[in-house]
C-alpha cells in the first residue's frame, strides 16, 4: 500500500528552487507563509509606532519618513490595519501553522492539492507586494482605513492616496481573496478526505477543527469581498455608481449618482465579521491544544468545544450589522443584529469556561507555550467583555468610532490572535526546525508583552468613553481632550517598550533555529500525531507509513496507563471516544 | 513524460484507499474541491445579485429591452442549455472510456459556449452603440441619443449592474471554455487559444470594449500553460466530471441572470 501513498505524494524535490522556493511540500509552504507574516507584522508594527509617535509629537520630522501630516497619519493607519488583518492574522495562523500541521495532525502525507497550495502562497505573496507598492506610488498609500468605506474609497479625487494607491490597495485585497479561496478549498478537502485510519472527525485535535472551521468561513466570506472589491474598482475606474450617491468634492460635483455607501458596508461586513473569527479561531484551537498538554489533563468538554466553534462560525455570518448601528439602518434590523450578536457570547463563554476547567486543579507546567496560551485566554476575556457593550445599539451610538472600539478589537482580535501565534511558535518550532527555543528569554518576552499590551490597549477604553475619536491625528489640538493626553503619553511609552521587546522574540527565534539545543521527537510529551514522527518530519511526513489512530487527541492522566499520556497512535488504552 | 506514467498518476486520484478513513462525502478529492469552489463562487455571484437587487429596489427601474434583445438572449440561453446536454454526453463517454467521443462532445460544448460568448459580445456592442454605456467605456462613433442613452444618464445603476453581472458571467464562461479546451486537447489547445487571441486583437476595432477585454484570453493562456507545465497529464473520467460540474454551474448562474436582468426588464 505504500506505493499508493508515494503515487499520491509528488516525487521528492530536486534542486534549491523546487525544494525551497516553488516547493509543493505543505511544510515548506507553511514556513514560507510564516516568514511572510513575520515580515508583515514588522511592517505593521513599525507603522503603529509612527502613529503613536505622531499622536504625541505631531510636529516632529522623523528620519526616513519625514513629516507626518494628518493625511499621512490616515495612510499609516490604513496600511497598518490592512497589513495586520490580512497579511498577519489571516496568513500566519491558517496559512502558516495550519498548512504545516493540519496534514500531519490528521496523518496525511500532504495537502489534497499540493500545486494549488503552492499557487495560494505565491498569490498571497503577490498581494503583499502589491499593497506595499501603494506606499511608493504618487500620492502614497490610501486614507480610507482597513474598512475602505465609500465615498472616500470610491473617488479618485477624494484625497492624496485615493488615486493609484487606493487602486493598488483594492487590487491587493482582491488577489488576497483568490489566494485565501485556494487555501480554504485545500484545507477543507484535505480534512474531509485524507484522515488516517481511525482519525474520525471526533478524534481530530481541536487545532484541526479550528483550521477546518476557519476554512469554511474563508471559503464563504472571501468570495463576497471579492465581488465587493470588483464593484469598488468599477466605481473608481469605470465611472459606475454602486456605492456613490451624488457627491460634491471641493466644490465640484462628481459624475456619480444614485449609489449607496450602505451597499458596501453590507457587503464588506458580511465578509468582515467572519474575518475576525478567521483571525481568532486558529488561536482558540492552539490554546485548547496547549492548555490540555501543559495541564496534563484531557481538554474539558471536547465535544462542547467543537460544537461551540461550529456555533461561532454559524452565528458569525449573521451579525455583520452590529458594525452598522450608526449607518442609518432600520432600528428593527439593529435590534435583530444586536440579539444575534449577544448569542455569540454563549459559545464564546462555553469555550472560556472549558479552558478554565481544563486548568482547574491541574499540575500545570508553566513553560512558555503555556504562558502564551493562558495569555490568550486572558486577552480573549478582557477583549470579549467589551463586546456585549458594543452590541447594544444604544451604547454603540456613544462608543462607535471611538478609541473604545480600538481597544476592544485590538485586545480580542489583534493581540489575542498574536498571542495564539506566539504560543504556536514556542510550541511547534521544536518540531518545525528541530531545535528548542530559549525558555528564559521566552518568559521574559512573555511578561513584557503581556504587561505591555494591557498597558497600551486598556487605557483606550477610557479614552473612548471620554469621547476620544478614532482615526484622528491631532489630539494635541483638541481642548476637551487635553486632560487625556497623559493617557496618550502612557500608551505611546508602553508601545515603544512593547515593540522593543519583540526583538527578544525574533532574536530568540533565529538564534534557536540555528543554534538552539536539539529537540527530541516529543519534547512536550504531547499526544497528537505530529509528535510521533521524526523531527523535523520527513518529506512525506511519516516516512512511507501511514499512522493508525486508536485514541482521542487529549488522553492525559489516563488511569492505568504506563505514562501520564497516551499517544493517538498507541494501542487503544484508557477511555476511547 | 510518457503517456503511460501520466495515465498512472491520473487514475491514482487521491489513491489513499485502505489506510485512510473513508472520505466524508464519499467523493474523490477533486470533486469535493470543485463543489467547495462552487459554494464559494455562488456567494461571489450572490453578492453581485444582492448589489443588483439592492439598487433595483430603491430605483424606478427601466424596462428597455425590445424584441431583438430578448430573442438574442433566448438564443444564448438555448446555446447554454444545449451545451449542458453535450457536457453530460461527454461525461458519459468518459465513463465508457471512449476517448474520441469524450473529446468530440467536449468540443461541441466549447462550440456552444463560444457561440454564447460571441452572441453576448455582439449584444453588448449593439447596446453600447445605442447608448447603454459606462462613463469608463470607449466611445464608439455614432452613439445616438436614444432610449438607452437616456437610461445611462438617468439611472446609471442600470448599465452598471447589467455590465457588471453579465461581464462576470461572461468571464466564467470564457474560463469554462478554456478549461474544457485544456481537458479535451491538453497542450494542443494552447496554440489554438493563442491564434484566437491574436485574431481577436486584430479584428476587433479599437473603439470596442472587447478590444481590451480580449486580453483576458492571453491571461488564460498563460495560466493554462503554467498548469499544464506543472501537471502534464491525461485527463480521465474524473477530470471530465469535475469540469462538467463547473460548466453546469455557470449554466445555472445564467438561469438567474437571464430572467433577472433581461426578462424583468422587457419593454411592456
Ligand atoms: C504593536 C501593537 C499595536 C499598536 C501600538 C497599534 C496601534 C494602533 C493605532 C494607534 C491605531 C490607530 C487608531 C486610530 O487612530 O483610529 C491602530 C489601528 C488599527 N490596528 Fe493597531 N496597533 C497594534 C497592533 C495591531 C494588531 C496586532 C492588529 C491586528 C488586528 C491591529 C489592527 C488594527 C486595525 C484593524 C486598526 C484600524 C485601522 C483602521 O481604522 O482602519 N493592530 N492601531
Ligand atoms: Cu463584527
Amino acid at each position: 500500500m505504500a506505493t499508493s501513498v508515494t503515487a499520491h505524494a509528488h516525487a521528492g524535490p530536486q534542486g534549491f528552487i523546487r525544494k525551497y522556493i516553488f516547493s509543493l511540500d505543505h511544510k515548506v509552504i507553511g514556513i514560507q507563509y510564516f516568514f511572510l507574516a513575520l515580515t508583515a507584522v514588522w511592517v505593521g508594527m513599525f507603522l503603529s509606532l509612527l502613529m503613536r509617535i505622531h499622536l504625541l509629537w505631531p510636529g516632529v520630522t522623523l528620519p526616513l519618513v519625514g513629516d507626518i501630516k494628518p493625511e499621512t497619519y490616515l495612510s499609516l493607519l490604513t496600511m497598518h490595519g490592512t497589513i495586520m488583518v490580512f497579511f498577519v492574522l489571516t496568513t500566519a495562523p491558517q496559512g502558516g501553522f495550519g498548512n504545516y500541521f493540519l496534514p500531519i495532525q490528521i496523518g496525511a502525507p500532504d495537502m489534497a492539492f499540493p500545486v494549488l497550495n503552492m499557487l495560494s502562497f505565491w498569490t498571497t505573496f503577490v498581494a503583499f507586494v502589491v499593497i506595499i507598492a501603494a506606499f511608493f506610488v504618487s500620492g502614497g498609500a490610501p486614507l480610507h482605513g482597513w474598512t475602505g468605506y465609500p465615498p472616500l474609497s470610491a473617488l479618485q479625487s477624494a484625497g492624496p492616496g485615493e488615486g493609484l494607491g487606493a487602486d493598488l490597495w483594492i487590487t491587493s485585497i482582491a488577489i488576497f481573496c483568490l489566494a485565501s479561496l485556494m487555501g480554504a478549498l485545500n484545507f477543507l478537502t484535505t480534512t474531509l478526505d485524507m484522515r488516517a485510519k481511525g482519525m474520525t472527525m471526533m478524534r481530530m485535535p481541536l487545532t484541526v477543527w479550528s483550521w477546518f472551521i476557519t476554512a469554511i468561513l474563508g471559503l464563504l466570506a472571501f468570495g463576497v469581498l471579492l465581488s465587493a472589491g470588483i464593484l469598488l474598482l468599477m466605481d473608481r475606474n469605470m465611472g459606475t455608481s454602486f456605492y456613490v450617491p451624488l457627491v460634491v468634492v471641493n466644490g465640484q460635483i462628481m459624475g456619480h449618482k444614485g449609489g449607496s455607501p450602505l451597499l458596501w458596508q453590507h457587503l464588506f461586513w458580511f465578509f468582515g465579521h467572519p474575518e475576525v473569527y478567521i483571525a481568532i479561531l486558529p488561536g482558540m484551537g492552539v490554546a485548547s491544544q496547549i492548555l490540555s498538554t501543559f495541564s496534563r489533563k484531557p481538554i474539558f468538554g471536547y465535544k462542547a468545544m467543537v460544537y461551540a466553534m461550529l456555533a461561532i462560525g454559524f452565528f458569525g455570518f449573521m451579525v455583520w450589522g452590529h458594525h452598522m448601528f450608526m449607518s442609518g439602518m432600520s432600528p428593527y434590523s439593529a435590534f435583530a443584529f444586536s440579539l444575534l450578536t449577544m448569542c455569540i457570547g454563549v459559545p464564546s463563554a462555553i469555550k472560556t469556561f472549558n479552558w478554565l476547567g481544563t486548568m482547574y486543579k491541574a499540575r500545570i507546567r508553566f513553560q512558555t507555550p503555556m504562558l502564551y496560551a493562558i495569555g490568550f485566554v486572558s486577552l480573549f476575556v478582557s477583549g470579549g467583555l467589551s463586546g456585549p457593550f458594543l452590541a447594544q445599539p444604544v451604547l454603540d451610538i456613544q462608543l462607535h468610532d471611538t478609541y473604545f472600539v480600538v481597544g476592544h478589537f485590538h485586545l480580542i482580535m489583534g493581540v489575542a490572535a498574536i498571542f495564539g501565534m506566539f504560543a504556536a511558535t514556542y510550541y511547534w518550532v521544536p518540531k518545525m526546525f528541530g531545535r528548542m527555543m530559549n525558555e528564559t528569554w521566552g518568559r521574559i518576552h512573555f511578561f513584557i508583552t503581556l504587561a505591555g499590551t494591557y498597558a497600551i490597549f486598556m487605557p483606550m477604553h477610557y479614552l473612548g468613553i471620554a469621547g476620544g475619536t478614532r482615526r484622528y491625528s491631532q489630539y494635541t489640538e483638541v481642548a476637551y481632550l487635553q486632560k487625556l493626553m497623559p493617557l496618550h503619553q502612557f500608551m505611546t511609552y508602553a508601545a515603544i517598550i512593547t515593540i522593543a521587546a519583540q526583538f527578544i522574540f525574533v532574536i530568540n527565534l533565529f538564534w534557536s533555529i540555528f543554534r538552539g539545543p536539539k529537540a527530541s521527537d516529543n519534547p512536550w510529551e504531547s499526544t497528537t500525531l505530529e509528535w510521533t514522527t521524526a523531527t523535523p518530519p520527513p518529506h512525506d511526513n511519516f516516512g512511507g507509513v501511514t499512522p493508525v489512530v486508536h485514541n482521542g487527541p487529549y488522553e492525559y492522566a489516563v488511569p492505568g496507563a504506563a505514562r501520564d499520556f497516551v499517544m493517538q497512535t498507541d494501542p487503544a488504552a484508557g477511555t476511547t471516544h | 513524460m510518457a503517456d503511460a506514467t501520466l495515465q498512472h498518476t491520473a487514475t491514482a486520484g487521491h489513491g489513499l484507499a485502505g489506510e485512510f478513513e473513508a472520505p466524508l462525502f464519499g467523493a474523490y478529492s477533486k470533486k469535493v474541491g470543485m463543489w467547495l469552489f462552487l459554494a464559494s463562487d455562488s456567494l461571489t455571484f450572490g453578492a453581485l445579485l444582492f448589489a443588483f437587487s439592492y439598487n433595483r429596489i430603491y430605483t424606478v427601474w427601466p424596462t428597455p429591452f425590445g424584441k431583438d434583445s430578448i430573442i438574442n438572449a433566448t438564443v444564448m440561453t438555448a446555446c447554454l442549455l444545449s451545451s449542458s446536454l453535450t457536457m453530460v454526453m461527454a461525461v458519459f463517454a468518459a465513463q465508457r472510456n471512449d476517448r474520441a467521443w469524450t473529446r468530440n462532445w467536449l468540443l461541441a460544448t466549447m462550440a456552444f459556449g463560444t457561440a454564447f460568448i460571441v452572441l453576448h459580445g455582439m449584444e453588448w456592442t449593439k447596446l453600447i452603440h445605442e447608448g447603454l454605456t459606462l462613463p469608463g467605456f470607449p466611445k464608439p462613433a455614432g452613439q445616438d441619443a436614444g432610449e438607452f442613452a437616456k437610461i445611462s444618464t438617468g439611472v446609471p445603476q442600470f448599465a452598471a449592474t447589467f455590465f457588471g453581472l453579465t461581464a462576470m458571467h461572461m468571464l466564467h464562461v470564457t474560463i469554462g471554455v478554456i478549461y474544457l479546451g485544456v481537458v479535451a486537447l491538453r497542450k494542443w489547445f494552447l496554440p489554438i487559444l493563442g491564434v484566437i487571441w491574436l485574431g481577436a486583437t486584430f479584428l476587433i476595432p479599437a473603439d470596442n470594449v472587447f478590444h481590451y477585454a480580449v486580453h483576458a484570453l492571453l491571461l488564460g493562456l498563460i495560466v493554462a500553460a503554467i498548469i499544464l507545465f506543472l501537471k502534464p497529464k491525461v485527463y480521465d473520467a474524473h477530470d471530465v466530471e469535475v469540469c462538467g460540474l463547473y460548466w453546469h454551474f455557470v449554466d445555472l448562474v445564467w438561469m438567474f441572470i437571464f430572467p433577472l436582468v433581461y426578462l424583468m426588464s422587457t419593454k411592456i
